[in-house]
């Protein structure tokens, strides 16, 4: 059997690959013994669509296609012929080679959708195992590998898990956060997409492990891919028995459903994310009480990302020690990082924490898309800091970044060249912000508005010492006053981008000059 | 291109709409994402439906319904282009694109062209930021916006 794997994930799909498996299906179609499988993507976006065709000797990749190269391709892999989209076996491509991928194994190489693909290489097992340990034990193992929430938050995945067992209700839940809403952020929809057993099974143990026996995925509406995968998955979950009221049949039950977002940046808060669920206007809540206390619809709620979650199969299969060995001081394991924006090899790059952002950008990432110069680094979506190349030895770490007033956020690296205007970008931070608050606090709600007017001033060149100072005190006022991370870190990118690139923030005719 | 008709408002319809959903817990999104699925926007006239139904008062229905950016009051136009407006995006030449595809509609993003033919809004990020800039387009993903392909877009709907 030859098999031609295409991606079906949106990122493949955004740059034609259904286009592509339409030409290949027309090339195959009076030839047995092809079959085309639509596998999740590999992460090497600049080679979407990447193709794989199968044959006795491995995989042979080609990349990006077009669907006019089907017929040459098919032909060429098939003659052992060499080929110019030809990228040799995929196992040899150095980008990949020089990851760690513990939470990506699977990503890119299975049908999303196959279970017997899934536990073919490897899913499963940590449910299994954690079956054999009972919940006490499996607390104990996601405490001691040392997985730290990948939302951005960064608390430890353990000891939340930990709180939610020891507190007694009738019932509790476990929530995913899906509502990756970061700009330059796709690990979370990758995995929905091209593996999305993965995050069923880690909220079955999630579940087992502190006695919850119902689960939400909160994806949001911007990824109807990733919400009709999802669906699809849970189906096949409940009819292999990994869902429902025996688990595996286990003594233990557990049900999923998946819920769809509805454009609010704020629902990725926790507490905001609650309220949507239960139906509500995403307002922030104060906290305490915690989720893990008094979470979904007052329950104990253990509230995970979706790549914490995604990491706990592999932490059973592999035990504690083994994913805890990756990594560097207090961050442990791996780290799905995703290179985006103007960036010449952008995708999902999983490695050990400890990486540079230089080797990130420069060495890994290739450098500009445009060929220009790299300027600034937005590393965690909206809310992260701008980084110069002089902070490029920042060494990939929770507490290094912070030292360095940035955070890592879920991850994601945005590069930009040398003409981005950051004052631009500071002035987006706020409007963003005030686009997105939910308005309980006002710090958030009336600070960001009073910063997009300040940056406007600041912009045209008006006062521009008294108007520095105002900004630099809304900032401190919405860091240190907002009730989340929405108003609290959209000073990141305003005081990064003035601290390292104050000569943008002059007079209005340079800036003008930028343009 | 393929376009989604959205049927008339229906009160009958909407009653059927929120039934359906009522056995969930936390049922008021699920009900909205019916509702707008059907129809292509929350008629105001659905809101007292949905309290009754839920049991909540009309205040609440409206403040959930307003909160949320995906949430229309209005029908859209014919074809809806949502483009990518976040860092990545921006970084990736998406300013330059908004503007084109601004003047080329004759519209401000977030309006709808006079002819009802288009709606042009902007999107906080598809999580297509390595295949950037991005848009969608009623429905279907694009990447690797360039000023080539967003015409391609834009002569398609309006076709």
């Amino acid at each position: 059997m030859i098999r031609i794997y295409i991606p079906r994930d949106s990122g493949a799909v955004a740059v034609d690959a259904d286009e592509v498996a339409a030409a290949f299906a027309a090339v195959v179609a009076d030839r047995p013994g092809i079959e085309i499988v639509r596998n999740g993507s590999r992460g090497l976006y600049w080679l979407e669509p990447l193709v794989e065709i199968e044959t006795a000797v491995g995989r042979l990749a080609f990349g990006p296609v077009t669907p006019g190269d089907a017929d040459s391709i098919l032909a060429a892999a098939l003659a052992g012929a060499p080929h110019p989209l030809a990228l040799g076996p995929v196992g040899d491509i150095l980008w990949l080679k020089r990851q760690a991928r513990l939470t990506f194994a699977r990503c890119g190489v299975t049908d999303p959708l196959s279970i017997e693909d899934y536990r073919r290489h490897g899913g499963l097992a940590g449910l299994e195992r954690a079956l054999s340990l009972g919940p006490e034990a499996i607390v104990e193992e996601v405490v001691q590998s040392g997985l730290r929430g990948r939302g951005g938050a960064g608390f430890p995945t353990g000891i939340k898990w930990r709180t939610v067992a020891q507190t007694v209700a009738p019932q509790k839940y476990i929530v995913c956060n899906a509502d990756e809403g970061d700009s330059g952020t796709f690990a979370d929809r990758m995995i929905m997409e091209g593996d999305p057993f993965v995050l069923i099974e880690g909220m079955v143990i999630a579940g087992i492990a502190v006695g919850a026996t119902k689960g939400y995925v909160y994806i949001r509406s911007e990824y109807p891919h990733a919400i009709a995968a999802m669906n699809a998955a849970v189906s096949v979950a409940r009819r292999e028995r990994l869902l429902g009221p025996r688990v595996a049949g286990s003594s233990h039950a557990f049900e999923l459903e998946i819920r769809a977002g509805a454009g609010a940046y704020v629902c990725g808060e926790e507490t905001s994310l609650l309220e949507s669920l239960e139906g509500n206007r995403g307002l922030v809540r104060a906290k305490p009480p915690l989720p893990a206390h008094v979470g979904l619809f007052g329950r104990p709620t253990v509230i995970n990302n979706v790549l914490s979650l995604a990491s706990a199969p592999i932490v059973l299969a592999q035990g504690a020690a083994h994913y805890r060995d990756f990594g560097m001081g207090r961050s442990r394991g791996t780290m799905p990082i995703q290179l985006a924006g103007n960036i010449r090899h952008g995708g999902l790059f999983e490695t050990a924490f400890g990486v540079t952002l230089g080797e990130l950008v420069d060495d890994i990432g290739g450098g500009t898309a445009s060929g220009r110069p790299v300027r600034a680094v937005q590393v965690g979506g909206p809310l992260g800091a701008y980084f110069p190349r002089a902070l490029f030895d920042t060494p990939f770490d929770y507490e290094a970044f912070a030292a360095r007033d940035g955070l890592i956020g879920h991850g994601g690296v945005v590069v930009f060249d040398d003409t981005v205007d950051m004052a631009k970008q500071a002035r987006f931070a706020m409007e963003f912000c005030a686009i997105e608050s939910c308005g309980k606090c006002t710090p958030c709600r009336i600070g960001s508005t009073r910063g997009v007017e300040t940056m406007d001033r600041i912009i045209r060149g008006e006062d521009r010492g008294g108007n520095l100072a105002v900004l630099e005190d809304l900032c401190h006022t919405m860091k240190f006053g907002s009730l989340c991370a929405l108003g609290g870190f959209t000073p990141y990118p305003v005081m990064s981008a003035l601290t390292h690139f104050p000569e943008d923030f002059g007079a209005s005719p340079r800036l003008e000059a930028a343009e | 291109m393929k376009v989604a008709r959205e049927k008339a408002w229906d009160p009958e319809v909407a009653e059927s709409r929120i039934r359906e959903n009522l056995h969930l817990d936390g049922a008021l999104l699920p009900i909205l994402h019916a509702l707008q699925e059907e129809f292509g926007y929350i008629d105001e006239a659905a809101e007292p439906l949905i309290a009754e139904a839920l049991n909540r008062s009309r205040a609440e229905i409206h403040g959930v319904v307003t909160f949320y950016h995906d949430f229309r009051r209005a029908p859209a136009g014919r074809h809806v282009i949502k483009l990518c407006r976040a860092e990545a995006c921006q970084a990736a030449g998406g300013d330059a694109l908004a503007e084109r595809a601004c003047a080329h509609l004759g519209i401000a993003l977030g309006d709808t062209a006079a002819d009802g033919r288009v709606t042009l809004e902007p999107i906080y990020c598809l999580g297509l930021c390595a295949v950037a800039p991005s848009a969608m387009v009623d429905g279907r993903v694009v990447g690797r916006l360039d000023a080539r392909r967003l015409d391609a877009l834009l002569a398609e709907v309006e076709r």
